[in-house]
């Protein structure tokens, strides 16, 4: 009795300085936003600040940019999850073979995740993507395909691609580990019993990577929602690219009106909320499943 | 008697007769596999290779039409790069890398330790609240965190920024970590209990060893997340404490110039992470997954 609330106190004294870290960086800036945002305060006016009750979030919903960054997120996130977890699946699957150089073919494919995605940002938008000299455009002038202006005229898919291309390489990293985990001795037995690669495909390997593919999902969706780097890098924001930390980030540093920057802040932290119960959800059971939840 | 010797040899003579069809049929059907795979990675990695390609160009054959793909090879791009004071931009990032990555590390594994080892009563609630805080745009809450960083002198100072790095990168490392030490046996450590030892030494002796490829798994994401981390570098640093992501637009300029040094400047950017992660490959995947793949 005593050594187990012994322990329980041990176990209190090795838990709290990581929860007090994150408590004080994450939720005292959170506390302050939610207090800014009921405030009147312009920058340009420091004089007359004060409290003006839900002024800034009336602002906010009559405004229309907010409910459009919010759908400018689940399309941009959205499509990257999706395309990156189905590329990085028939990649997964080619590099589960064994072929000449399969570990280099690997080494190479991870890559575009490991570079930063800074660089990544400028090299597609200056040296793949550009009008004139762009990669891209002279590959498709070789197959007769007239230019595309892709910063400005399609500017969100722009943005989806690069981050596919980022994305993928986890999404593969992921769904190899699920290929490589399944028994040999059971897709043997399938073949000898006569069904077709597509067939054991299909309903053996397809169910057996379930659980990788909803871990991949949902870290890629973690990871992808706070999408800043390629927007202000490529686009600025411009032509369905405006996603909620772009539009926050706007608002924050070339608006003047801090209490209105706050509530944006705010409504996104809402929308945020919602979306993560469902998927934190998800996230429990992946990770009970794979019984590291219950120990 | 006579048909099974007649029937044997027939028997025996088939396969040699089909197989080679069918296995040449299947080697070649391999091998154009392997073809298409090589095809397929090799134009995933191209943009890599041309910005690598193109950072040994002459400015004047970085951005031509059709594009130059037998250049003057130069390294001077390079050099020009580190003159334009890179090199202070890369101890920033290393130090709030590394930095942050040792903290992280501290306070993340003795947390872990306590939600997967040790028994709290409600597992469940620091969990959910630690990964939760992943979900919110750090660009939220931002107008505080530049406001009361300004209010203390903590803008443009690489510490400040190292422990706001902490603040991103410790929920992920207490998940990852906590996945990898549930893998410990159990066994093990309450035998080293029965025997006695004390905290200190089930931590540092017993489990500690055990879990290090997976402490090596969460530094390396922490590493990398921090490395490459550009939304805070950009509005919280200016000129003292920039770090790297948010310099490399200043090597090219508004119409798409000057591409050979942005790409020998992304290159030098790029060099730590990747060589970390190829050389790191098992951890890489294991702290991708958050500890949920073995």
């Amino acid at each position: 009795m005593t050594s187990g609330r012994r322990s329980l106190a041990i176990s209190r004294a090795l838990l709290w300085p990581a929860l007090t870290v994150a408590i004080l960086l994450t939720q005292i800036p959170l506390v302050a936003t939610l207090y800014y945002s009921f405030q009147e305060w312009n920058l340009l006016r420091p004089g007359q600040r004060g409290f003006v009750g839900f002024d800034n979030y009336a602002k906010v919903l009559s405004d229309g940019s907010f409910l459009a960054s919010l759908g400018n997120t689940v399309v941009v996130t959205g499509s990257a999850v999706v395309g990156a977890t189905l590329l990085g699946l028939l990649f997964a699957v080619l590099l589960d073979r064994k072929f000449v150089g399969q570990s280099v073919a690997r080494t190479l494919m991870i890559t575009p995740f490991l570079v930063m995605p800074a660089a990544a940002a400028l090299i597609w938008k200056w040296s793949i993507l550009d009008y004139t000299y762009g990669m891209a455009n002279w590959a498709l002038s070789l197959v007769g395909i007239p230019p595309v202006a892709w910063n400005t005229e399609v500017p969100a898919l722009t943005v989806i691609m690069v981050l596919i291309w980022q994305y993928t390489p986890f999404a593969m990293l992921i769904l190899l580990a699920g290929l490589q985990s399944q028994s040999r001795e059971v897709l043997e037995a399938a073949s000898v019993d006569g069904a077709g690669p597509f067939r054991t495909f299909v309903s053996m390997t397809l169910p057996h990577l379930r659980q990788y593919v909803e871990i991949t999902v949902l870290l890629a969706t973690i990871l992808l929602l706070q999408v800043f780097d390629p927007v202000a890098i490529m686009t600025k924001g411009t032509g369905g690219s405006k996603t909620l930390s772009y539009l926050l980030y706007e608002r924050a540093f070339i608006g003047l009106e801090v209490g209105e920057a706050a509530a944006y802040g705010v409504m996104t932290v809402i929308v945020t909320i919602i979306v993560a119960t469902v998927a934190l959800r998800t996230l429990f059971k992946v990770f009970s499943a794979e019984g590291l939840m219950n120990r | 008697m006579t048909t099974t010797t007649i029937g044997r040899p027939v028997t025996v003579t088939r396969p040699p007769v089909r197989k080679p069809a069918r296995w040449a049929s299947r080697r070649a059907r391999g091998i154009a596999l392997t073809i298409v795979t090589w095809i397929a990675v090799l134009a995933f990695f191209f943009p890599v290779v041309w910005m690598v390609f193109t950072a040994f160009k002459p400015e004047s054959q970085a951005a031509t039409l059709p594009p130059t793909f037998a250049p003057d090879f130069t390294i001077d791009r390079f050099q020009a790069a580190f003159d334009r004071d890179m090199v202070p931009y890369l101890i920033n990032s290393a130090s709030a890398s590394i930095g942050s990555t040792l903290l992280v590390l501290a306070l993340a594994v003795p947390a872990a330790y306590a939600l997967s080892i040790r028994p709290v009563k409600n597992v469940r609630d620091p969990l959910f609240f630690l990964i939760s805080t992943k979900f919110m745009p750090v660009a939220a809450s931002i107008i505080p965190v530049y406001m009361l960083l300004q209010a203390v002198g903590g803008l443009d100072n690489i510490t400040w920024l190292t422990i706001l790095y902490v603040g991103i990168n410790l929920p992920i490392a207490v998940w990852m970590m906590r996945s990898f030490l549930a893998e410990v046996p159990r066994e093990v450590i309450e035998a080293a209990q029965i025997d006695g030892a004390g905290l200190r030494t089930e931590i540092f002796r017993v489990v500690l060893p055990i879990v290090l490829p997976g402490v090596a798994a969460a530094g390396l994401i922490c590493f990398i997340f921090a490395w490459n981390e550009f939304f805070l570098a950009n509005l919280l640093t200016t000129q003292v404490a920039r770090t790297t992501p948010p310099v490399l637009g200043s090597f090219v300029d508004g119409r798409g110039q000057f591409l050979s040094i942005l790409s020998a400047a992304s290159t030098i950017a790029i060099v730590p992470v990747v060589i970390a992660g190829w050389v790191a490959q098992k951890q890489l995947v294991r702290g991708l997954a958050m500890g949920a793949i073995k």
